[in-house]
């Protein structure tokens, strides 16, 4: 009995890993309100614990639990009929008659439609400020809790609780559509969504803030939710370039800090002992996003994560094709970010004396002047250069600004002299 | 279908000294506006120009007093109240709004069932 019951709750959790998105999209269509939408799927996982046990897992549990969660929906909507709910209903354009049919029974739940991509371009909406689109998603789409999303962003509960409400009232009240944009809104929302599950991926990759480095949970979902892009969108080339870019760049997760926990840059890394399966699969990704046309910026920075990954030590890296590369990738994405690693690039193909003057241009730019990076890097090419006293101080610089305690200790390690040490703590 | 309400800020500068060819150009977009929202599938339920904020009075509690409510650079100079299906298409509607020296809020209108 209670190996049952271990077994269904396993078969809970993995449905509630993999088929939350589609079961809460599905049921947001029926509810036509997110809140409810939610209360009905966190009932019907509930409910699946007891009666998988009593029945057996269903061959289909995502279908099942779709099923469990719309009907409540229909219930809590005839209950509520009488007094009609203040808050507007979501808007939903083009109702589908398959999934009329779905709810009542007289079709196959498999022919229930795909919704999760209506699901994930409304938190992406472009009247949702970037955070609130952030939370949204991973609450909705990755179905993490309130807590967790807090936790992962190390602000407190309620303060994260207060951001989705809002999202979500907003989302109603301004009439956010439940839909995915037309072709011709396409690249530019998908833009949005692209770079909000990137930014789920940077979050977890380096944390801007803690004790720790990665943050492997933020990681494995922004890996999912590219994937569920690539599986839904099998001919958008930027939603490759992004799978592949992020593929490329975990895979060195293992080696990006030494056993004591200290950051290792690219150069000290171990490169035997990098992800091969993962990187292959990154390799084949990015292929077939520069496939036909221009490419877009997630391709390019694909391609980029390529050459860094396949050369067979730092020193060996194609400089002058990366060069290339980030020249094309200003060109479609104007970013001193990246005009800051091309910069990098610079100093390992005409030395460090020729990339210092870009860097100090970069330095005037106002979106870089909390950019820890930029000292960082500023410092890194002034040590190359033997001039120590001046690298000292951008090291200092660059840890002021770093609230990553395992990033701040290795710029402390570079210092050349001990001197007074800013943003300890 | 839902009520938005969209809110013209511009800078009143750009409006001081109106040559009749910049006046009729400003009147030419507000009528080809008015012709647009239909075209794009919505409806145009009303609006106003506003005269300049040096014409206007605030209260407070009992205090009148001259001016503005708030002094801002960008003032509310004029409206249009549409009907649009959602906020995408209210969106698409009011990126055709004209406002040279500024730009436009758009606000969903609250309904009381």
């Amino acid at each position: 009995m209670s190996e049952d019951t271990a077994a269904v709750r396993l078969a809970v959790a993995d449905a509630h890993r993999r088929e939350w998105a589609r079961v809460l999209a599905a049921t947001v269509r029926v509810a036509r309100d997110l809140d409810l939408a939610e209360e009905c799927v966190q009932d019907a996982y509930v409910s699946a614990m007891d009666t998988w046990l009593r029945q057996g897992v269903p061959a289909n549990p995502g279908a099942w639990l779709t099923t469990a969660a719309q009907r409540r929906a229909i219930n809590a909507h005839k209950r509520a009929a009488t007094l009609r709910s203040k808050l507007p209903l979501l808007v939903i354009p083009e109702a589908s008659p398959a999934a009329e049919a779905a709810v009542e029974g007289s079709v196959e739940a498999d022919d229930i439609p795909d919704d999760r991509l209506r699901l994930i371009f409304t938190c992406c909406h472009p009247a949702l400020a970037r955070e609130a689109q952030l939370a949204l998603t991973l609450r909705l789409v990755c179905g993490l809790t309130t807590a967790e999303i807090a936790r992962a962003f190390l602000i407190s509960e309620p303060t994260m609780a207060a951001r989705v409400t809002r999202a979500k009232k907003k989302i109603a009240a301004a009439g956010i559509p439940y839909r995915v944009p037309p072709a011709e809104e396409l690249p530019d929302r998908l833009d949005a969504v692209l770079t909000v599950v990137h930014l789920v991926f940077t979050t977890g990759h380096a944390a801007p803030t803690g004790p720790a480095l990665v943050r492997a949970d933020l990681i494995e979902r922004a890996v999912d939710l590219a994937r569920t892009l690539c599986a839904l969108m099998p001919d958008e080339r930027e939603a490759l370039g992004l799978l592949a870019q992020l593929l490329l760049h975990d895979a060195r997760r293992a080696t990006r800090v030494d056993p004591a926990g200290r950051l290792l840059p690219l150069a000290e890394q171990d490169r035997s002992r990098w992800d091969t399966v993962q990187i292959a699969e990154g390799l084949r990704l990015v292929r077939a996003a520069l496939r036909g046309g221009r490419p877009g910026r997630f391709a390019l920075q694909s391609a980029i994560a390529a050459l860094y990954t396949e050369a067979p030590t730092y020193a060996d890296t194609d400089w002058g094709q990366l060069r290339d590369l980030y020249d094309l990738l200003l060109g479609v994405w104007p970013s001193p970010v990246v005009a800051l690693n091309r910069a990098v690039v610079v100093s390992m193909l005409d030395g460090p004396a020729a990339a210092l003057p870009l860097v100090e241009a970069l330095a005037a730019d106002p979106r870089l002047a909390a950019y820890h990076y930029l000292p960082a890097t500023r410092a890194d090419l002034l040590r190359r250069l033997g001039r120590t006293e001046e690298a000292d101080g951008a090291y200092r610089a660059a840890i002021a600004l770093c609230d990553n305690s395992v990033e701040r200790e290795f710029l402390r390690s570079r210092l050349h002299t001990d001197g007074p040490a800013p943003g300890q703590g | 279908m839902a009520q938005y309400l969209i809110l013209i800020y511009e800078d009143e500068s750009g409006y001081e000294n109106p040559d009749p060819g910049a006046w009729q150009q400003a009147m030419d977009a507000h009528n080809r506006f008015a012709e647009q929202v239909g075209e794009l599938g919505g409806e145009l339920l009303g609006g106003n120009a506003l005269q300049p904020t040096a014409t206007a009075t605030s209260i407070r509690g009992d205090v009148v007093t001259d001016g503005p409510f708030v002094e801002t650079k960008e003032v509310l100079g004029g409206y249009y109240l549409i009907e649009a299906k959602d906020l995408d298409q209210a969106l698409a509607i009011s990126k055709l709004c004209p406002a040279p020296f500024g730009g436009v809020e758009v606000r969903p209108v609250m309904v009381f069932s």
